[in-house]
C-alpha cells in the first residue's frame, strides 16, 4: 500500500470514528432513559448499557397516578391553544409587517425583536399581578397567556420573513379584483403560507410543551400542572432516593412525541430555526 | 381600480401612495396589528414596567396590593453605618459571576463542537440524513427532562459516568458531580452544552450550505491542507452567521434557569441571577428584593443586546428593507 492510499484510509476511518462518536453523544443520554424507565426498581442500581429483559412497571405506575395523566392533559391543552393563538395574531401582524409599507413599521418589528429577548423571570412579579388580577393563577388559561411572550414574538418574526417572500403580483391582482385587506390574507397568502405556518407552529408547540418557570411559578395543585413541573416535582422519601424509574418513564413518554415530531418534519424545523435566525 | 399603477412597478416607488387603496391598506395594517400589540403590552409590556416598579417598593407575595414605595433601598441603603441592599449581597454578586462564567463557557464550548458538527454534516456520506436526524434529538428533549436524565446518569452512587471512569481507571472513587461545589458548575455546562450543540450545529451548517463551492475546489487544486483553508476561507465567510447563534444562545444563556433548578437546585455555588431572583421572589416571597434582582437582570440583557446591535449594525438588516 502506498503512503498516498495508506492516508486516504486513515482519513476515511478517522472520518467514521468521529461520525460514531457525535452519534453516540447524541443518543445514548436518551438511549440510557429508555432502557432505565424498562427495568424493575430492583436491577435499577446495577449499571447495564442494555436490556435482558422489557419490564413496564414503571410505566404503569406512573399512569396509574392521575396528576400524571392530568398533567400530559394539561400540556397538550396548554400547548395548542398557545400555538392557535401565536398563529392568529401571527398571520394577520406578519401580512402587515411584510407586505405593507407604513410609518413605524420598523419601530414594531424592534419592539417584536425586544420582546423575545426578554429574560422571563424579569416579568415574572409583573405578570404574576396580571394572572392573579385576572383570575387566571393556578389555571391553565393563565399559561396559555403567559406563553404568548415567548411564542408571539418568534411566530411574527418568522411569518414576516416568509410572507415578503411570496410575490407581488399575487397581491397587486387581487387589489386589482378589489379585494379588501383581509380576504386577501386569508384567499390568497393563507394557502400559500400553511408550510410556514406547519413550522412556526411545531416551534411554537415545543417551546410551550417545554416551558417549566412558568409552569412552576404560576400553578399550584397537582392538577394543574405541566408535565415538565410534575417531572421535576416527583419526589422519593427523601432528597437522596428519587423514583428514578418512574421519572424516566415519565421523561421518555412525554419526550418520545416531540423525537418523532422533530424527526418527521426535521427539514420543516430546520427552516424554520435558520429562517428565524440567519434571515433575522 | 383604475388608480392603480401596473403590476409590474416596484413597491418601492410606493404605487399607492395617496390613492384610497394606500390609505386603506394602512388602516387594515395597523387594525391586524392591533391584537398583537395589545397582547404583547399586556404579557410583556405592562408587566415589565410593574417588576421596575416593584422594585422601588416593600411588596411581599402575599400582599402584592399593600406595596409601600421605598425608594431605591432593595437595592442600596444606608442605615446605622452599614449599607445594605442586593449591591452589596455576596450571594447575588457570586449569581452575577457564575451567569457570566455559566454564558461564556458554555457559548464557547457549543460554537465549537457545534461547528464541528456543522463541518461533518457538510461532507458526503451515506446516512448523512440519518445522522443529522440523530444529532437534532438533544434538541427537541425538552430541558428537563434532559436534566432529569443527566442527573442520573450523573447519580454519585448509581450513575453510569462514575461507572465508565471507575471501569476505565481514570477515577478511583466516585464523584459527587452535581452535589460538589467543584464540579456542579461543570455538570450544569456540561448538560447545556449537550442540548444546544444542535442549535448551533444547525445555523452553522446553512451557512457552510450556501458558500460557493468553486472555491473549496480551487483551493483542492492548489493543494492545500484542509485545516488551513478551514481557517483562512470557511471559518470567514461563516463568521456572521456564527455570530446570530452566538448573540441567541448568550441571551439564552444568561437567563438560564431550568436546567440549573433541576440539577443543582438553589446551591450557591451553581446559582444564577435567574435562580437567584425567583428564589427570593417565590421562596422567600420578597417581592420588592427580587424585583430589584430582575430589574438588573433585564438591563445586563439589555446592554449586552444593545452592545451587540451597535457592533454588529452592519450584519443585521431590520426587517430586510
Amino acid at each position: 500500500m502506498t503512503s498516498r492510499r495508506f492516508n486516504k484510509l486513515a482519513t476515511r476511518i478517522g472520518f467514521w470514528v468521529l461520525v460514531a462518536v457525535v452519534l453516540i453523544y447524541a443518543i445514548f443520554p436518551f438511549y440510557y432513559a429508555v432502557i432505565t424507565s424498562l427495568k424493575p426498581s430492583s436491577e435499577l442500581f446495577s449499571v447495564s448499557y442494555w436490556l435482558d429483559s422489557l419490564d413496564f412497571s414503571n410505566y404503569a405506575q406512573i399512569f396509574s397516578q392521575s396528576s400524571f395523566v392530568r398533567a400530559i392533559f394539561n400540556s397538550i391543552l396548554v400547548s395548542i391553544s398557545v400555538v392557535a393563538i401565536a398563529l392568529l395574531l401571527g398571520i394577520t401582524a406578519s401580512y402587515a409587517l411584510g407586505r405593507v409599507r407604513f410609518r413605524g413599521r420598523t419601530t414594531v418589528m424592534l419592539v417584536v425583536l425586544g420582546v423575545s429577548m426578554f429574560p422571563q423571570v424579569a416579568v415574572l412579579s409583573g405578570l404574576f399581578e396580571v394572572i392573579r388580577g385576572l383570575g387566571l393563577y393556578n389555571n391553565p388559561a393563565g399559561l396559555i397567556l403567559s406563553y404568548t411572550i415567548f411564542t408571539l414574538p418568534f411566530t411574527v418574526w418568522v411569518l414576516t420573513t416568509f410572507m415578503k417572500q411570496l410575490p407581488q403580483e399575487l397581491e397587486e391582482a387581487a387589489i386589482m379584483d378589489g379585494a379588501t385587506p383581509w380576504v386577501t390574507i386569508t384567499k390568497v397568502f393563507l394557502p400559500l403560507m400553511w408550510p410556514a405556518m406547519a413550522t412556526t407552529g411545531l416551534l411554537a408547540f415545543i417551546a410551550a410543551w417545554n416551558e417549566f418557570l412558568f409552569a412552576l411559578t404560576f400553578t399550584l395543585s397537582d392538577h394543574q400542572r405541566t408535565v415538565p413541573v410534575a417531572i421535576a416535582l416527583i419526589s422519593g422519601g427523601s432528597q437522596h432516593e428519587l423514583p428514578w424509574g418512574p421519572i424516566m418513564a415519565a421523561s421518555v413518554t412525554v419526550t418520545v412525541p416531540l423525537v418523532v415530531l422533530v424527526m418527521i418534519f426535521q427539514k420543516r424545523i430546520v427552516s424554520g430555526l435558520t429562517a428565524g435566525a440567519v434571515k433575522g | 381600480m383604475t388608480t392603480t399603477t401596473p403590476p409590474s412597478a416596484p413597491e418601492r416607488v410606493h404605487p399607492y401612495r395617496g390613492t384610497k387603496v394606500r390609505r386603506q391598506r394602512v388602516r387594515a395594517a395597523w387594525t391586524f396589528l392591533a391584537p398583537m400589540l395589545v397582547t404583547l403590552a399586556l404579557v410583556a409590556g405592562w408587566p415589565l414596567l410593574r417588576t421596575f416598579y416593584f422594585s422601588l417598593t416593600d411588596g411581599t407575595l402575599s400582599a402584592l396590593g399593600a406595596a409601600n414605595f421605598i425608594g431605591l433601598e432593595n437595592y442600596l441603603v444606608y442605615d446605622e453605618g452599614e449599607w445594605y441592599g442586593l449591591l452589596t449581597d455576596p450571594m447575588w454578586w457570586r449569581s452575577v459571576w457564575n451567569t457570566l462564567f455559566f454564558a461564556m463557557v458554555s457559548v464557547s464550548l457549543e460554537v465549537v463542537f457545534g461547528v464541528i458538527v456543522a463541518l461533518i454534516l457538510n461532507a458526503e456520506f451515506k446516512g448523512r440524513m440519518l445522522v443529522r436526524a440523530a444529532v437534532l434529538i438533544p434538541w427537541a428533549i425538552p430541558t428537563i427532562v434532559s436534566a432529569k436524565m443527566w442527573a442520573w446518569m450523573l447519580n454519585d452512587q448509581f450513575g453510569i459516568i462514575n461507572h465508565l471512569l471507575m471501569t476505565l481507571g481514570l477515577i478511583d472513587s466516585p464523584i459527587a458531580w452535581t452535589a460538589s461545589t467543584t464540579y456542579s458548575m461543570w455538570a450544569v455546562i456540561m448538560v447545556d452544552v449537550w442540548k444546544t450543540i444542535p442549535f448551533v450545529a444547525l445555523l452553522a451548517l446553512a451557512a457552510l450550505q450556501m458558500l460557493p463551492k468553486d472555491c473549496f475546489e480551487a483551493a483542492e487544486v492548489d493543494g492545500i491542507h484542509p485545516v488551513r483553508v478551514f481557517f483562512k476561507v470557511t471559518l470567514p465567510l461563516i463568521t456572521p452567521a456564527l455570530m446570530v447563534a452566538v448573540i441567541f444562545r448568550l441571551l439564552d444563556a444568561l437567563r438560564v434557569f431550568d436546567v440549573i433548578y433541576v440539577l443543582t437546585s438553589n446551591a450557591s455555588s451553581t446559582m444564577t441571577m435567574s435562580i437567584y431572583a425567583r428564589q427570593q421572589l417565590v421562596e422567600f416571597q420578597d417581592v420588592g428584593y427580587g424585583s430589584a434582582a430582575s430589574t438588573l437582570l433585564f438591563l445586563i440583557i439589555a446592554l449586552v443586546t444593545v452592545a451587540y446591535l451597535y457592533l454588529g449594525r452592519n450584519q443585521l438588516q431590520l426587517g430586510g428593507d
